[in-house]
């Protein structure tokens, strides 16, 4: 067993780090620290997935045939780290890591030819219409109805906590088709156009100030049939797989390392009064440190797993349990170290765009509202109790 | 970066796995706590024909030459039978010792004893509260012109009851800036005064007294320099494979909690079955895979030839985070037995007396979090 990478490694890392020295510029840096939001906003994230699309280092985990740059699991973990290390702006995984993998598994010749490479390029901007009012974590209750009309849908509903849908042009949407007795069957995986007529979006505010998210309305709207993923009645299986992919297929400790790493530097500075020097926060960096160690273990031990050809087995639950939670703790101790400076709300965003001298330093700006925004993690993508009892059914067997 | 075990690991735990299950049943934990010397000497003869005395020992010595990691894989398999046998005395602490500092005679006469089971080591070094640290030792050892006569009380001495020798770190009052030395004391030296009680969940503890105690000229582990790196470095590495038994002990208590809240039923439905339970139990599961994840992460950067820093912070990061973890697990699955949890009648007390021992050994996880958080500003500002 070895934590040391090997001279080809080395030399990968050195190329993407000279890759990033050359395409990050310092104001994509900057307006990257300053967001909030778990999304980036279009004008950060675009320059950087055109430079990353250009290199063909845009899609880490999609096989060569599709345009991934057919790199191993370690090439794949030096890329993140490097990337998250130097402060790049994360893609949105909308695409690339949820309905680009659904539509390679599922969807059509035509389907793929269409789509792949508008996601790789930024081309389309993907959404994701799960939720519902009512619905939550109980995604299989959900209520939007798809009934169809010769060669297309109508659909009628409204899905929520859509995050994005403001900056989208595509979603996809998990809907009803049929009512079965069991409520998994019956639903169908379905791509929307945002453009189409019947659509409304309606913003919803974050108590942070940050419009991320949306309810969507659909009211008669038409999507042709050409435009279902998989089997009508057979979405449960596209939108879980999905899933899936949400919660295992990422790897999240070389984003809370760098999330660490400007706590610590914050501890470090003057902004925060050098709180580094206080034992019970010099204490609380190691215990999150240690945290941030331990997930980054267990995520390097499923790239290993993956490497040599082994299902990683049932730990994405666990993965995204503890990441969840340690990123609350990280930007927790954040506002614990800005003391009494974390009594300015700054709702105007985005924070890299406002040109007036705010009465607190700018980097503090961001401190309160990641951590707002923050408590959203143990939320979505399956709730915090919703993956404990993925653990107890699915690895204790209760 | 490749975190694959090797075959030769692979198989290490898998022979670890069926030694344990074949002799560390209930009954025979019992009987191991009835022994006046706290476990069978018969099975510590088949440790050493198994070759796993000698398991971190050089092979030109007749060791086995492993490292950190088959350490830790054989104590995880020891946690979890809650094995007594004086492995981390006789092995990790006092045998790697001499193979560090020991001269060439001092190791060609005591490694193969140990390695074939014939001689067994205590390491009686704290004197105070772990939490003072390594270097708070007031023993001294005056040279006399036959040799040595040492002075002084040592506390919390693990397996001394067994051992034929003790290893005793001392000062040099008479010698100029020398720090600390070890000394190898026979167990029937005049003026080695012993006083044994059982330790809390299995074994033996004692507290040894020196009382001009005279110990021939060779009697010194090595021929000079101040042997506290060394323990330093022996202990970082004893550290790292007891947070390895202590993941160990946390799999077995979890397993009997599962079994025992899928089994037991109140009002009429399994203990399980509550939610409140289920969402215990996962917390308790994430626990025990995140120590075993820390425990295995520190065994890689403590080897004797690593950077004393890095090594460092990999023993006290895995005692503060495997502590946590283990504190948890153990008060949780006494939590969840109930009342049956708090009686003699079942292994979960010892386990959890076990894992108050590893709490307590070599410094708790404040102790540690504070050399962790000290060490960590200490190697960013370089």
């Amino acid at each position: 067993m070895s934590l040391s990478f090997t001279p080809d490694e080395l030399r990968f890392r050195d190329e993407v780090r000279a890759f990033i020295a050359a395409r990050l510029s310092p104001e994509l840096r900057r307006a990257s620290s300053l967001n909030v939001s778990f999304f980036s906003y279009p004008d950060i994230v675009t320059p950087w997935q055109r430079a990353l699309h250009e290199r063909g280092w845009v899609a880490p985990g999609w096989p060569q045939e599709h345009g991934g740059p057919g790199w191993t699991a370690t090439q794949r973990w030096i890329f993140e780290s490097e990337c998250a290390a130097a402060g790049a702006p994360q893609l949105s995984p909308m695409g690339i890591k949820m309905v680009g993998p659904v539509l390679m598994r599922f969807g059509t010749s035509e389907q793929k030819k269409f789509y792949l490479p508008r996601i790789l390029s930024g081309e389309d901007r993907w959404c994701q219409g799960y939720s519902e009012p009512g619905s939550g974590s109980d995604l299989a209750s959900l209520k939007t109805r798809a009934v169809r009309h010769g060669d297309h849908y109508i659909v009628n509903g409204t899905k929520i906590w859509t995050t994005h849908a403001h900056f989208a042009n595509r979603m996809f949407a998990l809907v009803r088709t049929s009512d079965e007795p069991r409520q998994q069957d019956g639903i169908s995986f379905l791509l929307i156009d945002m453009a189409s007529p019947g659509i409304t979006i309606r913003p919803i505010t974050m108590i942070s100030g940050d419009h991320d998210v949306n309810q969507v309305f659909f009211d008669g709207v038409e999507v042709p049939v050409t435009n279902l993923v998989g089997e009508e009645g057979r979405g449960w299986t596209c939108g879980k797989y999905l899933l899936e992919f949400e919660r295992g297929g990422g790897i999240n400790s070389p984003k809370l390392r760098h999330a660490l790493e400007k706590v610590r530097e914050l501890a470090n500075s003057d902004l925060s009064c050098k709180a580094i020097s206080h034992p019970e926060i010099a204490t609380k960096l190691s215990d999150i440190e240690l945290d941030v160690q331990t997930l980054e273990f267990l995520e390097l031990r499923v790239l290993s797993a993956l490497q040599r050809g082994e299902n990683p087995g049932p730990v994405s639950s666990v993965l995204k349990l503890r990441a969840s939670e340690i990123h609350q703790a990280i930007s927790r101790v954040g506002v614990e170290m800005i003391g009494q400076n974390a009594l300015v709300e700054e709702r105007r965003r985005p924070l890299h765009a406002l040109n007036d001298e705010p009465i607190i330093p700018e980097e503090l700006l961001s401190v309160v509202a990641r951590h707002l925004n923050g408590r959203a993690n143990t939320i979505f993508g399956g709730s915090s109790e919703i993956q404990r009892d993925i653990i107890a059914k699915q690895v204790l067997g209760l | 970066m490749d975190l694959t075990p090797s075959e030769a690991q692979r198989m290490l735990r898998h022979s670890a796995e069926r030694f344990i299950a074949e002799h560390y049943d209930q009954a025979a934990r019992r009987h191991a706590m009835q022994d006046p010397m706290g476990f069978k000497r018969e099975n510590w003869r088949k440790l050493a024909d198994l070759g796993w005395l000698g398991l971190p020992f050089p092979e030109e010595v007749g060791g086995f030459g492993g490292g950190p990691v088959e350490v830790a894989i054989l104590m995880e398999e020891f946690g979890r039978g809650l094995a007594t046998e004086p492995y981390l005395s006789t092995v990790l602490l006092a045998g790697t010792l001499i193979a560090e500092c020991g001269t060439q005679e001092q190791q060609m006469v005591l490694l193969p004893a140990i390695i074939n089971g014939e001689r067994l080591l205590s390491f009686a070094h704290y004197e105070s509260d772990a939490r003072a640290g390594l270097s708070e030792i007031h023993t001294v050892a005056q040279a006399d012109n036959q040799g040595w006569m040492l002075h002084g009380r040592k506390m919390a001495v693990l397996d001394a009851v067994s051992a034929d020798v003790h290893m005793v770190s001392a000062r040099l009052p008479d010698v100029q800036g020398a720090g600390l030395a070890l000394f190898l004391v026979p167990k029937d030296a005049a003026g080695v005064r012993l006083r044994d009680a059982p330790r809390l969940g299995g074994g033996r503890v004692a507290e040894l007294t020196f009382e001009r105690t005279l110990l021939p000229p060779d009697a010194r582990l090595g021929t000079g320099g101040d042997v506290l790196p060394a323990i330093e470095g022996v202990v970082d590495r004893a550290i790292a494979a007891l947070c390895a038994e202590a993941a160990g002990m946390m799999r077995s208590m979890f397993d009997a909690t599962l079994d025992y809240t899928k089994v037991r039923k109140q009002f009429d439905r399994p203990l399980a079955a509550n939610q409140v339970i289920r969402h215990r139990l996962a917390d308790m599961y994430v626990q025990c895979e995140e120590a075993r994840a820390m425990a295995a992460r520190a065994a890689l950067p403590v080897g004797a030839d690593s950077d004393s820093t890095q090594r460092s912070l990999a023993a006290s990061g895995a005692k503060v985070k495997v502590g946590r973890c283990a504190r948890n697990v153990a008060e949780q699955a006494v939590q969840l037995h109930g009342a049956m949890g708090v009686t003699d009648e079942l292994d979960l007390g010892l386990y959890f007396k076990r894992l108050l021992v590893f709490e307590a050994l070599f410094g708790s996880v404040d102790y540690h979090l504070q050399r962790h958080a000290k060490l960590f500003g200490n190697s960013r500002s370089e």
